[in-house]
């Protein structure tokens, strides 16, 4: 019999159930991927088709629509993995780890992503792809802590160890989040200070943006949800097979 | 469309954004898929959840 939620429950206590989590994950990942295609195809439309080229920097600011939510998302995604093992460390949240395990490769891919797309802007602007400013070099070193949690977590066999040190590196390691967004204040780089989604951008390119970096976030989220529904499946499977094993193992025995 | 003397940058930022999301969509598709299956595999072999052994117990009284 499933127990209903009392109201004194919070969100994350009522989702703490994996099977609770499963079926509304199931329920909403069509809506937000749909939503989420919807929003990129308006602002993909409105980035060729409406948004003029910028008086310097001509049409090349077209990847500044994919470039500045890639950056957005990368940081958004580090400050999952890092909420998460918070969870895991001080709550024992069960879903917790699940979620930093989901939230790595995802933050990984926007950070090399944001990495890529902002070294191709700045060989025609800048004239040359990479310079160690703070900025990049920053984010490059946020792109080495995804793949250090991932390496660490895939070199660990035992899956809760694996989980509470990796949920260490990821707490430790929020530290760069602050690092990136105030850089190009605290020090003097060749990478422009933060417009992002500020009343300095025109609103006929502010517009698109806006959109792209809204229809990308909804993305990052649905991609988030698949890999949490992935992962706890595998947890089931894991868990399954050795309870098979184990009882195989006791039929031997017994025979014995 | 005219992008202007820089349209390769920009068609080469947006192919590999694309090829990276279409990658990962795919990852996450595959794996779902390959899970899936593993946990109907073992359910077609009778292997039974912990809570839905717990519940078949429960019923038989054995608990």
């Amino acid at each position: 019999m499933t127990q209903m939620p009392s109201q004194s429950q919070s969100l994350t206590q009522r989702l703490a159930n994996p099977a609770r989590f499963m079926e509304l994950s199931g329920r909403l990942l069509p809506w937000l991927s749909g939503i989420a295609g919807a929003l990129i195809a308006i602002a993909l439309y409105k980035v060729f088709f409406v948004a003029p080229a910028d008086y310097q920097q001509g049409e090349t600011v077209k990847i500044m629509y994919i470039h500045v939510p890639a950056a957005w998302l990368a940081m958004m995604g580090y400050g999952i993995v890092a909420a998460s093992s918070f969870g895991l460390l001080v709550f024992r949240h069960p879903l917790a780890d699940v979620s930093a395990k989901a939230a790595a490769p995802l933050g990984a891919a926007f950070t090399l992503l944001a990495l890529v797309t902002g070294s191709l802007w700045g060989k025609p602007m800048w004239g040359t792809y990479w310079v160690w400013d703070a900025r990049l070099t920053s984010v490059l070193i946020l792109f080495f802590l995804y793949m250090g949690l991932i390496a660490l977590r895939n070199s660990i066999e035992d899956e809760s160890a694996a989980a509470k040190l990796t949920a260490i590196l990821g707490l430790t390691g929020v530290a760069i989040l602050p690092v990136i967004k105030f850089s190009v204040e605290w020090w003097n780089t060749l990478h422009q200070p933060s417009t992002g989604f500020t009343q300095t951008v025109d609103p006929s390119m502010r517009t698109p943006l806006v959109i792209s970096a809204l229809g990308f976030t909804v993305l990052f989220i649905a991609m988030h949800m698949k890999g949490m529904r992935n992962e706890i499946l595998r947890r089931r499977v894991k868990s399954m097979t050795m309870a098979a094993v184990e009882r195989a193992h006791a039929k031997v025995t017994e025979q014995n | 469309m005219d992008l202007g003397p820089h349209a390769a940058f920009i068609w080469l930022s947006y192919g590999i954004f694309a090829a990276v999301l279409a990658a990962l969509t795919g990852w996450l598709w595959l794996d779902g898929k390959r899970q899936a299956q593993a946990l109907s595999d073992l359910e077609s072999r009778g292997v039974k959840r912990r809570s839905a052994r717990a519940l078949d117990a429960n019923s038989n009284g054995t608990v």
